[in-house]
């Protein structure tokens, strides 16, 4: 991959009966990143993975994956590919083992020769091997998620295409998929993890991307995405509010009261030196606390603050 | 064992495909059921062992001399309906059923490839068409041997055969259905790439399937019959002459080809080409 991109797109986009669910997307995903997709429901985040593994054309624009171009190199790149796409789904009436022999007998570069094995350690790996027998039928939610995710590791993977992984998972489960995705991305496999949920995203990714309305809003490391979400800020308790406006704004800041405190970007102001100059001030401290700027304000701003699903 | 070719060409995705039709308990529903069809007409014939009234197939008249009639006249009963029925359910379910469960996606992101997919799913479902008349047979030829006499058995032709060769006709006689089914499989292929939703593919291949009888029996559309989908399925009595008129097998295998190739090349066109959302 001359690249080092593990997928990037280009003016991507999909109209479905004339509603635009995907317009211009532009993803660069680098090598070896966890790289977090972000978006509120409906925002067109499975649509593009759907044109990501080859199984929606898209209307527009182009999409590689680890190199090839989809969907047309799509024999040849999937094998590299594990994925998870929107929810599990397997046959009710086979064991969660057989489920995964029949997947992985549709991929044409598995060996049959392994396949036991290799489904044995999948299903550890996620935690199901004491259920391996057992029909998906009986399996809980978190149960087929587990499998879903037990499906993508059948071969080592170059990337991992995870849409909404820890869905239907308990905060254990939550957990132990964070350390799974971290422990893959050690391995040097890339990892493209879809959510609508800022705090796992924040958790185990290096990059991310934000959708809105089928268009990418932002993208970057996770520290370019903070960044753009301003300074940090402090906030100051104290009952002299007048004077400490007065005292910060002296200091070259702009000062704002919220609720019980007084909040101001600290514009790389070192914070003992403006407490000094408000205690100069004759300002009571109370208590002064550094808000770092977060992603979550960065992802309001730009997905808006309710999670509607907006067309 | 596993050679990249053979692996390139899908047989382990096929016999995967077979071993989970074969797993399901609804496969195995259909197969009794069409089973119990020679053991109902055997059980009756026994118990009703009245006077022949004439009446009916003429093959049930011939139960009561030669128990082999039995998967005979219990082929000819399942062939209008019960047979397509199962048929229908089966082909209906191939790709439908895949995406209603949610693995077509996983399938073909695995990925066992739109036209490879679509081939096995029509292999496996073509296993299904010799597998039912045979059940049908088995189970027929059982119910004789346990209710009836059987000996030499009558031809069309009033000329006898050994009990041997008359089994031996009576399995290229579900040959002969299971090759008459396969049109019918194509067709219910290409509807199940129409939809999401499997019970809708499964009735719109069963209607379609009646559809074909009804025109047959319209004597102002004579000229359409031997192009439809159902005109050979009875032509299996021709193997019950002497000698059998192999030339009905051919007619049948090139009719059945013909849908074969025109539905599956409508269904490639199809699955090839659509967006997989389920």
């Amino acid at each position: 991959m001359s690249t080092g991109l593990a997928i990037e797109t280009d003016g991507l986009s999909k109209r479905f009966r004339g509603h635009d669910a995907v317009a211009d997307v532009a993803l660069a995903v680098p090598d070896g990143s966890v790289f977090g997709f972000l978006g509120p429901n409906g925002s067109g985040k499975t649509t593009t993975i759907r044109m990501l593994l080859g199984l929606v054309s898209p209307t527009a624009g182009t999409a590689a994956v680890l190199g090839s171009p989809m969907p047309d190199g799509a024999a040849g790149v999937l094998p590299r590919v594990g994925a998870l796409v929107e929810g599990p789904g397997f046959a009710g009436y086979l064991s969660g083992a057989a489920n995964l022999a029949r997947l992985d007998s549709a991929d044409p570069l598995a060996d049959p020769r392994t396949r036991r094995r290799r489904i044995g350690e999948a299903l550890d790996r996620v935690g199901l091997g004491a259920a391996a027998g057992k029909r998906v039928k009986a399996y809980s939610l978190g149960m087929k998620q587990r499998l879903g995710i037990a499906n993508a590791l059948l071969r080592p993977r170059d990337l991992l295409v995870l849409d909404e992984p820890t869905n239907g998972l308990d905060p254990q489960g939550t957990r132990e998929v964070r350390t799974l995705v971290r422990g893959l991305a050690e391995g040097g496999t890339t990892v493209f993890v879809s959510s609508h949920l800022l705090s796992e995203i924040e958790q185990m990714c290096t990059h991310a991307a934000v959708m809105r309305t089928g268009r990418l809003v932002a993208q970057g490391t996770l520290d370019e995405l903070r960044g753009a979400a301003g300074d940090d800020r402090l906030h100051l308790r104290t009952p002299d509010a007048e004077q400490a406006l007065a005292a910060l704004t002296g200091a070259g800041l702009t000062p704002s009261l919220s609720g019980q405190e007084v909040v101001a970007p600290l514009q790389g102001r070192p914070v003992e030196d403006l407490v000094a100059a408000l205690v100069a001030a004759g300002v009571r401290v109370r208590g002064v606390r550094l808000a770092e700027a977060s992603l979550e304000d960065r992802f309001v701003a730009l997905t808006g603050e309710g999670f509607d699903v907006e067309s | 064992m596993s050679s990249p070719d053979r692996r390139r060409l899908g047989l382990s995705l096929l016999a995967s495909e077979i071993t989970v039709l074969f797993r399901r308990k609804r496969t195995w529903a259909m197969l009794i059921a069409l089973a119990a069809v020679p053991v109902l007409v055997g059980v009756a014939i026994r118990i009703a062992s009245g006077p022949d009234s004439g009446r009916g197939p003429s093959f049930l008249s011939q139960i009561a001399g030669n128990g082999l009639f039995v998967g005979v006249a219990s082929l000819v009963l399942a062939i209008p309906l019960f047979l397509p029925l199962t048929i229908g359910v089966v082909a209906g379910d191939t790709i439908a059923g895949e995406a209603s469960q949610g693995t077509l996606r996983y399938l073909l992101v695995a990925p066992a490839g739109r036209p490879r997919l679509l081939v096995v799913k029509f292999l496996g479902a073509a296993v299904f068409c010799f597998a039912a008349p045979l059940a049908v047979v088995v189970a027929g030829t059982l119910t004789g041997l346990a209710l009836f006499p059987v000996g030499p058995v009558t031809l069309l032709s009033g000329d006898q055969v050994p009990v041997g060769e008359g089994l031996l006709r009576l399995l290229a006689m579900a040959a002969y259905v299971g090759v008459a089914m396969l049109g019918l499989t194509a067709v219910g292929l290409f509807v199940s790439t129409l939809t999401d939703v499997p019970v809708g593919a499964m009735a719109a291949t069963v209607v379609l399937a009646v559809t074909s009888q009804v025109l047959d029996q319209l004597p102002q559309l004579e000229a359409l019959h031997p192009f439809l989908l159902s005109d050979s399925w009875l032509g299996l009595v021709d193997l019950l002459r002497d000698p059998p008129l192999w030339s009905t097998f051919g007619t049948n295998a090139l009719l059945q080809l013909g849908y074969v190739v025109v539905f599956g090349a409508l269904a490639y066109g199809r699955f090839t080409t659509r967006d997989v959302l389920a």
